[in-house]
């Protein structure tokens, strides 16, 4: 084994690759190879570092410098200059964005301060494609120490008292979850993980099996040793065939060490993992119409109970966790249930990771001690608004979270004070809006994608969400009355109250939430017929400003409806009626004079 | 990268299996994990500009990355730039977790040695201290 | 079982475990409301896909309401079915249904028989919000031989689904497509024609609203009756009479043969007819061909087909066609006793009454939608002209009685005309799952053992278990004989003999469940299993009131045959009374649009 004295580790997620990350590796490779250097420099394709933003991200070890945006035709410098010579590359290094210093080790910068990694210890730190990488990181032997030294009842013990509640979005207790399916006897038992992460922005998932697929193995076995189970399945999208990949890698590798498989550790303990493939739809996240699509059935969700701890994947109970919360197993049977409930808050313990995007500065994938406050998240890891704008809200949760706003950023983010502000922690989607959002729009947004994403299985949600969708519409085009605000009000409510699933349940969050907490929009919308962030196109005015306005004619000679009157070298007005909102005569005007209010 | 089937390591058979073969595999991530959290340990930067070069700095770098591994030293030994002291190549930074660092000149395997003999493992002064009148590397941006 | 107490509306009452707060209710006379959800009690039928939510109600310490057809009661639970935040609830659920069911009631071949239509009248929507910008899901109006499916009606209840695919196996029918343009319908949305489709119509005889419904053949009838050139004959089908009543407002299982003579001779058939007639021609030819099989086998053939199965209903045959295309020489090749009937008709019944051909035309009224089909099938034409013309359902000769202007509770009770309005009890219990192998049994056991049977009545052959089998003793000779109805039923009878594992001798099969009175062209039963019970028992009734009850014993059968046919499976019988069978698997052909 070569003895390396220096290891160069890039992301090679979906993100970083998109932007050729693996075209940096083979030209790093390259260069190592001509000087001389490949057995003292090793190059390592890593999971997702975190910081989107920034990438592809290149990392060098020991001396811990984190270069950012790196392209493929600066692998020479890098090791010409770093490497050889030892000098760090100042342009690629990260500059601080308040005192435009550069930042050279990731710690010290504002994105990963207040960062605490637990699920996703290994990533952007291991070669998920290596097992040996994640055996020298105490890799399978949480899983060990549970086969050999603890009872099922044992583990379960441990689960619960760490506090750990599902990352999915339902935040309902893993260890009791656990319990259920373990209590249930049946000559076959099922462990399913849960990676049909369908929330809109978010990734979390699909980082960690692309930068730490064993933990999730691994965290499987032992929920079937806990369980007792034999079998685990993997609900995985189609649309991750870079996961789907490294699962395949993985669950090869740990077979081929005896980690999965017969007589697991020389016990009697049997488990192994296989994939199954989803299509991509929204609602085989939820877990029973994950099984049933797994069964090859529609994927639609039925009435609980049962449960499928009770009956599950055909019929046999089944635990059913999704891949984050499954990630911090092993690190919760490695460091104790104690460690890990010392993090977080009184009622949500650990950490969680989210994924952040929309008007923020430092958009990426982040992990946080729960109870960490929104303000902390958005200004301090995020770096606040894009071009210094105002924020507006942050929406969490996904499609069935909440919109919250400036009064809320100091809300300790956990599952119950999201929820009691009337949002939720979903499985971790943030997206910041700023004062060019309007919050009608918004929802309208998010509603148009539950109506597309809905299974049409219970009639609120197959046609309540598209009513909704067509008010908040109608309400956009300036055509909503005061009456069409208690009817969203009212039928958001009914839509939560009797839908059948999560998705039906949650779906009407946005309107909700955006009716409380910023009514006076949707009241401008409806009385005024305005929109004060300018989003909503059919509100937008056309006007000439008077001091600008030359009296040139050639708007009124552009405009196709003939909506702008007025004399030669005389001020130009335009009939707001007849205009269409073209946008010609902006365009054709020299002077400035045409804006839009 | 993953080895070819044939010389793959056996399956593992228990924990005690398990966990020597974690011992045997820990060299493989141990210089990432050193460097997540390098206060800690012993640091080491070894000046690696032309002049260092030039004066053998590469060798002693290579001593000290294999030595302080086989004597169980926890350390982070890293390459740097020219420190400014190009007549006293070559020339290496030493921090032990909680002090100053200290700059050593003249530097070759003999000194090397002497260096982690006596200032790393003992904190003992050791002689060919450069006055610490310069600043870090970092602080130099 | 353990019973709970439970408090509904302020009521307490016990319930065993496992009871759904809808049943529980229920008890307590709490009516609530049901739409998608629908049971067929003692038929092992159920549809429960809670996904109407229009049953909702309010439990305490729940979060949101409750779907009452599929929440099981809890010890102590405390439940509310109508308090406002209920009520409200279900009128904005329905609110949203109708939002996106079109409003052409007093068009809809369902109106006046429509569950949603009810709900609306009960739940008392006036109005639909913002109907203007309110997007209806739209689909293409689907024609089959059967069955139109009009799908912009669904409602997703799921009950024609669960129908065709947990009941009958068929497989034709199930959700495709997302959120509002989810619909039910066959795989890629091809036609049914192309599907796996049987024509049983059980499909339409629980869809709640217009979305599926039978083709029409009224207007084709009542234009033939008023052609002077044509001679109309009229056949009617055992199950009818026993059904016909409950379209009148009569109770389930009222018998009503002589009335409907009398209306449908009032409507101007020329010759009114019974199927009954043909039910034992039929026994003729399946008895002495399964007897023919029997003596062979005995005689130690190896080769013979064993059991053989019943064929006088098209459903099961098109289902062993579709889906068992191995086995088509399994079952009997008579025809079923419609096609026996127009076959006869149309020769030796016209040639009696001194009518061509061409100028007679054959109705049937049939309890059945899959008939409609096979009346239209090659087999059973001679030069383009069909044995069986039109084929009306139970529900469809209502409407035409109620269009004449006649009310049949009043109308005088007449007989069928001759010669094929003569029939026996045999005959008359094919309208009900087992009715045709007892039918089969009194004429075998006589014609085998040259004995007459003592008791003509065989229990042990009755009842509404969906796979039933009894032994019956032909003197020293024990013959195992299978009934299953419902084509789930039929199919493990299918893949019990196809792996070797069928000990019968004979199995008598019938698509739908029940047999022909739970047919796809009955009045509907609205979920209530009790209506089919009620019309078997009309059946039996009928049987045991008939002065000849052994088919073989039909003089006019003997007549047939003396003049006519010669024997069973002569010649002229086969070309006549017998069919064959051909693969007719869909081949599914997937084309670029």
């Amino acid at each position: 084994m070569a003895n390396y004295k220096m290891q160069l580790l890039i992301c090679g997620g979906t993100g970083c690759r998109a932007s050729s990350s693996n075209l940096i590796i083979d030209e790093l490779k390259k260069q190592l190879e001509t000087k001389n250097l490949a057995d003292d420099v090793q190059v390592v394709e890593t999971g997702c570092f975190g910081f989107c933003e920034k990438g592809p991200i290149v990392k060098v070890s020991p001396d811990n410098t984190f270069y950012t945006q790196v392209k493929p035709e600066d692998a020479e410098e890098i090791v010409d200059e770093h490497i050889i010579k030892g000098r760090k590359i100042e342009r690629l290094l990260y500059t601080d964005p308040e005192t435009k210093k550069h930042i050279s080790d990731s710690k010290h910068m504002e994105f990963y301060k207040k960062q605490v990694r637990i699920a996703l210890r290994n990533c952007g730190f291991l070669d998920p494609e290596n097992i040996e990488e994640y055996i020298g990181r105490e890799g399978y032997e949480a899983m060990g120490k549970c086969l050999l030294e603890r009872t099922p009842e044992q583990v379960i013990k441990e689960i619960k008292e760490s506090g750990l509640r599902g990352r999915g979005g339902g935040g309902f207790p893993t260890g009791l979850k656990w319990q259920f399916a373990a209590a249930n006897k049946a000559d076959q038992k099922y462990v399913v993980c849960n990676a049909d992460e369908g929330d809109p922005g978010a990734f979390m998932d699909r980082s960690i099996l692309e930068g730490d697929p064993h933990s999730v193995l691994e965290a499987m076995a032992i929920c079937g040793y806990a369980t007792g189970a034999t079998k685990g399945l993997i609900y995985i999208r189609a649309e991750y065939p870079l996961a789907i990949k490294r699962l395949v890698i993985a669950i090869d590798q740990a077979r081929e060490y005896g980690l999965l498989g017969e007589n697991i550790l020389d016990t009697n303990f049997n488990f192994d993992v296989e994939l199954r493939y989803g299509a991509g739809a929204f609602v085989c996240g939820e877990e029973t119409a994950l099984i049933h699509s797994m069964e090859g059935e529609r994927g639609e969700p039925t009435v609980k109970p049962p449960f499928p701890a009770e009956s599950g994947y055909w019929g046999k109970p089944t635990n059913v966790n999704n891949v984050e919360t499954f990630a911090n197993v092993p690190a919760i049977i490695n460091k104790g249930a104690k460690w890990f409930s010392s993090i977080g808050t009184d009622k949500s313990k650990g950490t969680k990771v989210f994924a952040l995007a929309g008007k923020i500065n430092n958009v990426g994938l982040i992990e946080v001690p729960m109870g960490t406050t929104l303000r902390e998240v958005v200004f301090e890891i995020g770096g606040g608004i894009q071009n210094g704008k105002k924020f507006k809200a942050v929406q969490t949760g996904g499609p069935s979270g909440g919109c919250l706003t400036e009064k809320h950023l100091d809300t300790p983010i956990d599952f119950d004070n999201l929820i009691a502000v009337g949002s939720m922690m979903g499985s971790g989607g943030m997206i910041v809006m700023d004062e060019d959002d309007c919050m009608v729009a918004v929802s309208k947004f998010y509603l148009d994608f539950t109506v597309e994403e809905s299974c049409g299985k219970c009639a609120p949600c197959r046609i309540g969400n598209k009513r909704l969708y067509e008010v908040l519409d109608k309400i956009t085009k300036g055509n909503g009355t005061d009456e069409d605000l208690e009817l969203l009000d009212n039928m958001s409510r009914v839509i939560k109250d009797t839908a059948l699933c999560g998705l039906g349940q949650t779906s009407p969050n946005p309107v909700l939430s955006t009716l409380e907490n910023f009514r006076n929009e949707y009241e401008q919308h409806v009385r005024d017929h305005k929109c004060a962030a300018g989003a909503c196109k059919d509100l937008l005015d056309y006007v000439i400003e008077p001091e600008n306005c030359v009296g040139c004619t050639a708007c009124a000679r552009v405009c196709p409806v003939g909506a702008i009157s007025g004399e030669r070298k005389q001020i130009h007005e335009i009939d707001p009626a007849l205009c269409i909102k073209c946008g010609a005569c902006i365009e054709k005007c020299k002077f400035n004079a045409i804006f839009i209010q | 990268m993953f080895k070819p089937k044939e010389d793959r390591m056996a399956k593992v058979k228990s924990l005690a299996d398990l966990r020597k073969m974690k011992e045997n595999l820990q060299s493989k991530v141990h210089l990432r994990e050193k460097a997540d959290n390098p206060e800690a340990l012993v640091q080491i930067k070894v000046g690696m500009g032309t002049s260092g070069i030039a004066s053998g700095a590469k060798e002693v770098f290579n001593y000290l990355v294999d030595e302080l591994e086989k004597r169980n030293i926890e350390a982070v030994v890293t390459q740097t730039g020219d420190m400014g002291y190009s007549y006293a190549e070559p020339t290496i930074e030493v921090t032990l977790p909680g002090k100053e660092p200290i700059v050593y000149g003249y530097v070759d395997v003999k000194k090397a040695d002497e260096i982690i003999e006596k200032y790393v493992k003992l904190g003992e002064m050791v002689d060919g201290i450069i006055p610490a009148n310069y600043r870090t590397i970092e602080e130099n941006k | 079982m353990k019973n709970i107490k439970i408090t509904i509306d302020n009521r307490q009452i016990e319930v065993p475990e496992g009871t759904t707060i809808y049943h529980a209710a229920k008890q307590l006379g709490i009516d609530i409301p049901v739409l998608c959800y629908m049971e067929l009690k003692d038929m092992n039928i159920e549809n429960k896909p809670a996904g109407c939510r229009i049953c909702v109600v309010e439990v305490e310490g729940r979060n949101n309401l409750a779907p009452s057809c599929s929440t099981k009661c809890a010890d102590g639970m405390v439940i509310k079915t109508n308090t406002p935040r209920v009520l409200n609830a279900r009128r904005t659920v329905l609110e949203f249904i109708l939002s996106d069911h079109p409003k052409d009631c007093l068009t809809c071949a369902k109106s006046g028989n429509c569950e949603l239509q009810d709900m609306a009248v009960k739940l008392g929507v006036r109005k639909i919000h913002n109907e203007d910008i309110s997007e209806m899901s739209t689909y293409k109006i689907d024609y089959s031989p059967s069955i139109i499916r009009d799908l912009d009606k669904c409602i997703m209840c799921r009950r024609c689904e669960t129908m065709c695919n947990d009941v009958q196996t068929v497989g034709a029918l199930h959700a495709i497509n997302r959120g509002f343009e989810s619909v039910v319908a066959p795989a890629f949305e091809m036609d049914l024609e192309k599907s796996t489709c049987t024509y049983c119509g059980q499909c339409v005889a629980v869809c709640p609203t217009g979305a599926l419904t039978e083709v029409d053949h009224t207007t084709n009838v009542l234009r033939a009756l008023a052609d002077p050139s044509k001679t109309v004959v009229v056949q009617t089908a055992p199950a009818v009479r026993v059904a016909l009543g409950e379209e009148f407002g009569l109770a389930a299982g009222t018998l009503v043969t002589g009335k409907m003579v009398s209306a449908l001779r009032r409507l101007g058939f020329d010759k009114v007819f019974d199927t009954d007639f043909a039910a034992d021609l039929t026994i003729m030819e399946e008895g002495t061909e399964l007897l023919g099989r029997l003596g062979k086998f005995l005689e130690g053939d190896k080769d013979v087909k064993l059991p053989i199965l019943t064929s006088c209903c098209p459903g099961w045959v098109n289902f062993f066609e579709m889906q068992f295309p191995d086995m088509i020489d399994i079952p009997s090749t008579a025809r079923s006793p419609q096609q026996m009937f127009g076959a006869i008709a149309k020769t030796y019944v016209a040639e009696k009454l001194g009518v061509k051909r061409e100028d007679m035309v054959v109705v049937s009224i049939m309890p059945c939608l899959a008939k409609k089909y096979e009346a239209q099938r090659d087999e059973f034409k001679v030069e383009e002209n069909p044995d069986v013309d039109f084929s009306i359902s139970t529900r469809e000769l209502a409407h035409l009685i109620k269009e004449a202007n006649m009310d049949l509770e009043n109308m005088p009770d007449e007989d069928f005309d001759n010669p094929m309005g003569e029939s026996t009890g045999a005959s008359v219990i094919f309208g009900t799952t087992g009715g045709v192998i007892e039918a089969a049994t009194r004429t075998a056991y006589e014609v085998h053992t040259g004995k007459t049977l003592e008791k003509v009545d065989f229990e042990q052959l009755r009842g509404m278990e969906g796979i039933r089998e009894a032994k019956v003793d032909f003197d020293g000779l024990e013959l195992n004989i299978g009934i299953a109805h419902g084509l789930g039923n039929a199919r493990k009878m299918l893949e019990d003999i196809r792996a070797g594992k069928s000990h019968f001798h004979a199995i008598e099969i019938m698509a739908c469940p029940g047999g022909c009175i739970g047919g796809g062209g009955q009045p509907l039963h609205h979920g209530n299993s009790d209506i089919l019970k009620k019309r078997a028992e009309a059946l039996y009734r009928e049987d045991a009131g008939k002065k000849i009850r052994k088919s073989h014993e039909n003089p006019m059968i003997k007549e047939l045959y003396e003049n006519f046919l010669g024997a069973p499976l002569s010649e002229k019988a086969h070309h006549l009374l017998h069919t064959h069978y051909a693969d007719r698997k869909p081949k599914v052909e997937l084309k670029e649009e």
